[in-house]
C-alpha cells in the first residue's frame, strides 16, 4: 500500500490551548482510517488544518508524496481533498444541485441549472446516493442532508473522503446505510478518513485505526490489533473506570410526576409523545436517547422552556402544567441547561451577577424592585469557594473561563438554590477527565442528599454510570423504563433504536 | 375617478418609481450576500452632487454621470471595507456613511459653488422617447420624454433579475448572504463576493441619486434625495429582497407619491399617502402582509479564519 | 480604572481622528485649520451665552441619547428617536393650547407627561411588539414609524386640525405659562438641563441598581438565558423600546416648553439622528451620554460661529460627526493600521518573501 495522505508534526496554538500539538498520521490508498478521540482531543481542529480552513504554525501535510500548504478550502477541494463536516455547510434556501455545484457551477456566465440537476443525478446514481436533485435542502432529513454533503466533496472530484463526526446525527439505520456507502466508495478507490468518538463504529467501519489524546496522536494500529479495552485506555490515557463507585440509591417520595406529556418545539412540530414517568427524591433517573428524540423539548417542556400542548406536571403534589419558568425556579425545580454559554450563563456578566441570575428578584439580593450588590457579590464568593472556580475572583466575567469552570459556576448557583429537582442535561459535555469526574461526584452526592436528579445525556456510559433508573426515549416516546444496575449498552441501544418488543428481553415497556 | 385614466398620472409613477428602485435594486445586491446596507441615502447624494459637479466641469453630463457613478462606488467601497474586513457594526456604518455623505455634499457645495447653489449652465442627460412606443395611445405616455436613465432602470431591473437568479455568479452571491461558511467551505472566496454585492449596490444607489440631479434637473440641491434611500430601504424589504419585487415595490410607492401629488387640489394630503411604504413595510415585516425574509446571514460578519 | 480607560479609548481616538481629518479638509480648501477650529470652540463656548446656547442644545441630545443608550443595553436598536421625538411634540402641544385653563405648574407636567406616553407608546407599541412576538428587526420598524410620525406631523400642521391660519405652516402657540424658566437670562438655557441630568442619574440608578435594569441587561446581553432565567423576554423588549421612546418624548416636551413653543416645520432638526451618535460614543454610559451630547452640541453652535468668522461652512461639522461614527463602528481600524504597518516594516527588513512555495 502507498500512503495518500501524509501529516507530519503538525502544530496548531490558539490562544491558550495547544490545539494540536505534534500530530502525525499516513492514509493509504483505499483503506478506511479512523480518527479516534475524546471531545476535545484536536480531530476537528486536524480536519481543519487539512481543509485549509486553519493555517498550522509549524509542520506539514504532504499529498502523494508532495509536500502542500492550502491557503483556504479552495486550495485543498481543488487538490482533491473532499470533506463533510459534523455540521452541515449546506445552503438550506438553496436546492440540492445548487449546492452540489456551488463554486464549480457548469455554464459560462449564465448558470446551467438543468445541467447541474443532470450531472448531480448522474453522480448519486453512480455512487448510489439517493436524492432529488430539485428539492430544497432545507426540506431534507438529516441523512439525506449528510449524502449532499457527500455528493458535493465527490462533485469536486474528491480523491480522498474527510467525514467528521458523521454517525452524531444518524438514526441506526441512517448510519448502517451511511456504512455501506463508505464501503462503496473504498471499492471505488476512495481512500476515507473517519473521525468518531465512538468505539463500536471505529471497529466496524475502519482499516485502521489513530488515536488522538490531548492535541496529539498517541497511536495508530489496525483495527484487528486492537481490544476495545485498550482503544478506550489510549484515548484517555489511564484505566478507565467505567463505573462510578456509587451506594445503592435509597427512594423516597415521588419528586416529579410526569403524565401523557406532549410537547411541540418552537417549529411546532410534534416532539414528545404522551411520556410518563415519576423521579423520586434520593435518585437519578437518567434519560437516553439518541440525539433530537426529543430530550431537549422534553427537559425545557419540565422547566418552563416550553409550553405543554397535553398532559400534567405534577411537582411536590402540585400541578405546575401552567407554570412559567419563574414560578417552576421558584417552587424548587433547578435546571443545568444544554448549552452553558448559550443559555446558562450571560458571557459578558460578571460572576456575581451570574450567580444571581435565577435569583436576582428574591432577598437579600433585591427588595421591591432595587438590587443590592453587597450580598449578592457575598453569595457569590461562597459558591465560588465552596466549587473552587477559578479564578477567584467575583468581577471577572464569565466569558472569561474555561468551559469546567463555566459549568462549575451553574453547578454551583442550581445546586446552592436547595432544589428538590435538578434537571442536568449533557453536564459533561467538552469537558475533560477530571472535571467530569468532578461533576458526577456533585451529581452522586446529592441524590445522597436526598435530591431528586433528572440527567439527561448522549453518552451511554454517563448514564449507564450514574443513574437508578434509566428511561429511553426514540422519536419522542418512551420506549422502556429500566433500573440502572441491570441494564446493559446492548439493552439500551436496541431500546433507542425503537425496539419494543421480545428482542430486548428483562424490559419493562409502557 | 377619472385621475386615474389620466396617463400623466402613470407616467410621473414611472418616473417617482426610478429613484427609488435603483438604490433598492442596489441594496438587494448588497443584502443578499450578506452585508446590511441603510446607506444608500447618503450614497445617493454622493452620486448626485458628483454627477452635477462633473457634468459643469467637464460640460458632459455623461462624463458627470460616470463620475457620480465612480464616487459612489468609491464611498461603497469603503463601507463594504469597513463591515466586511473590520466586521463594524452595519447599522451603525449605514448611518455615518448616510450623515457623512450629507455633511460632505453640504461642504462641497458650499465651498465649491458658493452659496448661491450649482450653476444654471450645467448640461443635463437628456430625454428620450421611444419611436414606436410612445404614439400608442395610454401606455405611450410611459415612453414619452422620459429621462434615458428611466429605459436605463428598466434594463438594469431585468439583468439584475437574470444576474442574480440565472448566473453563476449570482448563485454564488446569494450562497454567501445565506451561509456564508458553507460558500467557504465550497471554495468560494466569501470577502469578494461581498465586495462586489455592496459596490454594485453603491453604483445603483449613485445611479438613483444622479437620475435627481441630471436626470430630472441639472442642480444639486443639499438633501436632496429628501429621505428615497429611505423609501428605497422599504422597497426592497417590501419587494422580498428581490429586483423584481423592489421594483414593484418602488412602483407602489410611486405611485403614492404621484397620487399625492395628483389629488394635492382635491383635499387629500399627500403626507398622509406618503405614510403608505412605511406602513406597508411594517406589516410584511411583521408577516401579516406576505412575509419578508431577510438572507439568513445579513448583517453578520464573516471572518474566516477563527 | 485599566477599563476605564480602555472604555475611553475608542470614543476619544475616533473623535481625535476625525477633527485631525476635518483639519486637513478645512488646509486643503486654503484655511487655517487652527483658525478653524479655535473659531468653533469660542462659538461653543466662548461666552456665557455662548455656552448657554450649547448646553440648550445639548438638553434634547442627552434625554435622547439616553433613552438609545437603554435601548442599545437592552440589545435593541431604536433608530427611530426622531420620529418619537416629533409626536410627542405634537401631542404635548396640542395638549398645551387645549387645556389653557390649568395652573401653569400643572400644565406644564401635562404637557411633559403625555409627551413621554405618546414617545413611549411610538416606539413601544408598534415596532415593541412587532420585534417580541413577530420579529420584525426593530432598527427596520422604527425607522419607519419614525418616517411615519414626521409625515403625521407635517399633515397636522400643513393640511390637519392644528394647523393656524395663516401663510406659514405651524401649529397654534403654547400659551406663556407653560415656558420653562430659563437659567441665563436672554439665553435659551433652560431648566430643562436640570431635568436632562436627573433623567440621566435616574437611568443610571434604573439599569444598575434595579431588577428592572438587571433585566434589561440580560436580556440585551443574552437572550436565551434571559428565558431561561426566567425573565419575560417579550415584555421586557416591549419596555425597553418603551422607554426609550419615552426619553425621547420628554426631549420633545421639554425642547416644546423649552424653546420652540409650537409645533412648526422647521422643528426637525436632527436630532433624533445625533442622539444615536451620542449614545454611541458614550458607550452607552449614561453619564458618557452627557459629555457625548455637549460635545455635538459643541459642534452645532460652534460651527455656526465657525462659519461666521472664517467662512468655513458649517457643515464641516457634519462631516465630522460621520467620520466619528465611521471610527467608532470601525474601531478595529486601529489595530488593522498597525497590522498592516507592522508587515510593511517587516517587508521593507527583509526584502525577500519568506513565503513557501506556493501549493499545486
Amino acid at each position: 500500500m502507498t500512503s495518500f495522505l501524509e501529516v507530519v508534526d503538525l502544530v496548531k496554538h490558539f490562544p491558550g490551548v495547544k490545539a494540536n500539538d505534534g500530530v502525525n498520521l499516513t492514509l493509504h490508498k483505499g483503506e478506511v482510517h479512523s480518527i479516534l478521540g475524546e471531545n476535545g482531543a484536536g480531530k476537528s481542529t486536524l480536519m481543519k488544518l487539512i481543509y485549509g480552513l486553519y493555517q498550522p504554525d509549524s509542520g506539514e501535510i504532504r499529498l502523494e508524496g508532495k509536500p502542500v500548504k492550502f491557503h483556504s478550502p479552495r486550495d485543498a477541494i481543488r487538490a482533491g481533498i473532499g470533506m463533510v463536516h459534523q455540521h452541515f455547510m449546506l445552503i438550506p434556501a438553496l436546492t440540492v444541485a445548487d449546492n452540489i455545484v456551488l463554486g464549480d457551477e457548469p455554464g459560462g456566465i449564465t448558470y446551467k441549472r438543468a445541467e447541474a440537476e443532470k450531472k448531480v443525478r448522474e453522480l448519486s446514481e453512480k455512487y448510489r446516493l439517493e436524492v432529488d436533485p430539485s428539492a430544497k435542502v432545507e426540506q431534507l432529513s438529516v441523512g439525506l442532508q449528510q449524502r449532499v454533503e457527500i455528493l458535493k466533496a465527490l462533485y469536486r472530484k474528491a480523491k480522498v473522503l474527510i467525514l467528521d463526526e458523521p454517525t452524531a446525527v444518524l438514526t441506526p439505520q441512517e448510519t448502517e446505510e451511511l456504512f455501506s456507502v463508505v464501503r462503496h466508495l473504498k471499492s471505488q478507490g476512495i481512500p476515507v478518513l473517519f473521525i468518531s468518538h465512538k468505539l463500536d463504529e471505529v471497529r466496524a467501519i475502519a482499516d485502521r485505526v489513530t488515536v488522538m489524546r490531548a492535541g496529539k496522536t498517541v497511536e495508530t494500529l489496525p483495527i484487528g490489533d486492537a481490544t476495545p479495552q485498550q482503544l478506550a485506555n489510549l484515548m484517555v490515557g489511564r484505566e478507565v473506570v467505567l463505573r462510578v463507585e456509587k451506594t445503592k440509591a435509597n427512594p423516597g417520595e415521588v419528586i416529579l410526576d410526569v403524565q401523557q406529556l406532549r410537547v411541540n418545539d418552537t417549529a411546532r412540530r410534534e416532539k414528545v409523545r404522551n411520556v410518563s414517568f415519576q423521579i423520586r427524591a434520593g435518585e437519578i433517573f437518567g434519560i437516553a436517547g439518541i440525539d433530537g428524540n426529543g430530550q431537549t423539548e422534553l427537559v425545557d417542556a419540565i422547566a418552563g422552556l416550553l409550553p405543554i400542548v397535553g398532559g400534567r406536571l405534577r411537582f411536590l403534589g402540585r400541578d405546575i402544567t401552567r407554570l412559567s419558568t419563574a414560578e417552576r425556579t421558584k417552587a424548587g425545580i433547578a435546571y443545568v441547561p444544554q448549552d452553558r454559554q448559550l443559555d446558562g450563563l450571560v458571557l459578558d456578566f460578571t460572576l456575581t451577577e451570574n450567580a444571581i441570575l435565577r435569583d436576582f428578584k428574591r432577598k437579600p439580593f433585591s427588595k421591591g424592585g432595587i438590587l443590592f450588590h453587597k450580598p449578592a457579590k457575598t453569595y457569590a464568593e461562597r459558591l465560588i469557594n465552596l466549587f473552587d472556580v477559578r479564578p477567584r475572583d467575583v468581577n471577572r466575567h464569565a466569558g472569561d473561563l474555561s468551559g469546567g469552570n463555566q459549568q462549575k459556576v451553574i453547578l454551583a448557583r442550581e445546586v446552592s438554590r436547595e432544589p428538590h429537582l435538578l434537571i442536568a442535561v449533557q453536564p459533561t459535555r467538552g469537558l475533560d477527565v477530571g472535571a467530569i469526574e468532578g461533576i458526577h461526584k456533585q451529581l452522586l452526592r446529592l441524590r445522597d442528599e436526598g435530591k431528586a436528579i433528572l440527567l439527561v445525556s448522549l453518552e451511554l456510559d454517563e448514564i449507564l454510570s450514574l443513574s437508578d433508573r434509566i428511561g429511553v426515549i426514540h422519536s419522542g416516546e418512551m420506549v422502556g423504563i429500566v433500573p440502572g444496575e441491570s441494564a446493559t449498552r446492548e439493552q439500551l441501544g436496541l431500546l433507542m433504536t425503537g425496539v419494543t418488543n421480545g428482542e430486548a428481553t428483562e424490559v419493562t415497556t409502557r | 375617478m377619472n385621475i386615474l385614466t389620466n396617463a400623466q398620472l402613470w407616467a410621473s409613477t414611472l418616473a417617482m418609481a426610478v429613484p427609488l428602485a435603483l438604490p433598492a435594486i442596489g441594496g438587494t445586491f448588497s443584502e443578499r450576500t450578506g452585508v446590511v446596507n441603510i446607506a444608500m441615502e447618503g450614497i445617493m447624494l454622493m452620486g448626485a452632487f458628483f454627477g452635477v459637479a462633473f457634468s459643469y466641469w467637464t460640460g458632459s453630463a455623461w462624463v458627470g454621470l460616470l463620475c457620480g457613478l465612480i464616487m459612489g462606488g468609491l464611498l461603497s467601497a469603503v463601507f463594504a471595507w469597513a463591515a466586511i474586513r473590520l466586521a463594524a457594526d452595519q447599522v451603525v456604518l449605514g448611518m455615518a456613511i448616510n450623515i457623512f455623505a450629507a455633511g460632505l455634499t453640504a461642504f462641497l457645495l458650499d465651498t465649491i459653488f458658493g452659496f448661491g447653489g450649482t450653476p444654471p449652465q450645467t448640461p443635463q442627460l437628456p430625454t428620450l422617447s421611444i419611436p414606436v412606443l410612445s404614439s400608442i395611445p395610454f401606455i405611450g405616455a410611459f415612453f414619452t420624454n422620459q429621462s434615458v436613465l428611466v429605459y436605463v432602470m428598466l434594463v438594469i431591473v431585468v439583468l439584475s433579475h437574470w444576474f442574480l437568479f440565472h448566473t453563476r455568479i449570482g448563485l454564488r452571491m446569494r450562497s454567501v448572504g445565506e451561509n456564508p461558511l458553507a460558500a467557504d467551505t465550497a471554495g468560494l472566496n466569501v470577502w469578494r463576493l461581498r465586495y462586489a454585492g455592496v459596490i454594485i449596490g453603491g453604483v445603483l444607489s449613485a445611479l438613483g441619486g444622479v437620475y435627481l440631479s441630471l436626470g430630472i434637473l441639472n442642480s444639486f440641491d443639499v438633501n436632496m434625495t429628501n429621505g428615497r434611500g429611505y423609501i428605497a430601504l422599504a422597497a426592497m424589504i417590501f419587494g422580498k429582497w428581490t429586483p423584481l419585487g423592489s421594483f414593484a415595490a418602488s412602483l407602489l410607492f410611486g405611485f403614492a407619491t404621484a397620487l399625492g401629488i395628483a389629488l394635492q387640489n382635491h383635499g387629500i394630503s399627500a403626507n398622509l399617502l406618503g405614510m403608505l411604504p412605511y406602513l406597508l413595510t411594517i406589516l410584511a415585516l411583521a408577516g401579516l402582509v406576505g412575509r419578508s425574509k431577510a438572507p439568513a446571514a445579513d448583517g453578520i460578519p464573516y471572518n474566516p479564519q477563527r | 480604572m485599566k477599563h476605564i480607560m480602555r472604555a475611553l479609548a475608542t470614543p476619544v481616538i475616533a473623535s481625535l481622528l476625525a477633527i485631525i481629518i476635518g483639519g486637513i479638509i478645512a488646509a486643503a480648501i486654503g484655511y487655517n485649520p487652527l483658525q478653524v477650529y479655535g473659531a468653533l470652540i469660542s462659538g461653543a463656548f466662548g461666552n456665557a451665552a455662548n455656552i448657554g446656547y450649547t448646553l440648550a442644545i445639548a438638553t434634547p441630545l442627552i434625554l435622547i441619547g439616553l433613552g438609545i443608550a437603554i435601548s442599545f443595553r437592552a440589545g435593541l436598536f431604536n433608530i427611530g428617536a426622531e420620529g418619537q421625538y416629533w409626536v410627542s411634540v405634537m401631542a404635548a402641544t396640542w395638549v398645551g393650547y387645549h387645556f389653557t385653563g390649568l395652573p401653569g405648574w400643572l400644565h406644564v407636567i401635562l404637557c411633559l407627561v403625555v409627551a413621554m406616553l405618546v414617545g413611549g407608546l411610538w416606539a413601544g407599541i408598534i415596532p415593541g411588539l412587532a420585534k417580541a412576538y413577530r420579529g420584525a428587526h426593530e432598527v427596520i420598524t422604527t425607522m419607519m414609524m419614525s418616517y411615519t410620525g414626521i409625515l403625521l406631523c407635517k399633515y397636522m400642521i400643513e393640511d390637519g386640525p392644528m394647523r393656524k391660519p395663516g401663510y406659514i405652516p405651524e401649529s397654534y402657540p403654547i400659551p406663556q405659562n407653560t415656558w420653562l424658566p430659563t437659567l441665563i437670562p436672554q439665553s435659551q438655557l433652560t431648566i430643562g438641563i436640570v431635568i436632562a441630568i436627573v433623567a440621566v442619574v435616574v437611568v443610571w440608578f434604573v439599569l444598575f441598581h434595579t431588577t428592572l435594569g438587571f433585566q434589561l441587561r440580560v436580556v440585551g446581553s443574552n437572550p436565551r438565558a434571559a428565558r431561561y432565567a426566567g425573565i419575560r423576554v417579550p415584555l421586557y423588549t416591549v419596555l425597553a423600546l418603551g422607554i426609550s421612546g419615552v426619553l425621547s418624548g420628554l426631549a420633545g416636551g421639554v425642547q416644546l416648553l423649552a424653546i420652540d413653543h409650537r409645533l412648526a416645520e422647521g422643528f426637525n432638526t436632527g436630532y433624533g439622528f445625533t442622539g444615536i451618535v451620542v449614545a454611541l460614543l458614550a458607550r452607552n454610559n449614561p453619564f458618557g451620554v452627557i459629555v457625548a451630547a455637549v460635545f455635538f452640541a459643541a459642534l452645532s453652535t460652534g460651527g455656526q460661529n465657525m462659519q461666521q468668522v472664517t467662512n468655513i461652512p458649517a457643515s464641516l461639522t457634519d462631516v465630522l460627526t460621520g467620520l466619528i461614527i465611521f471610527f467608532v463602528a470601525a474601531e478595529r481600524i486601529v489595530p488593522q493600521v498597525i497590522q498592516w504597518y507592522k508587515r510593511w516594516t517587516s517587508r521593507a527588513s527583509t526584502s525577500i518573501s519568506e513565503e513557501g512555495p506556493k501549493p499545486a
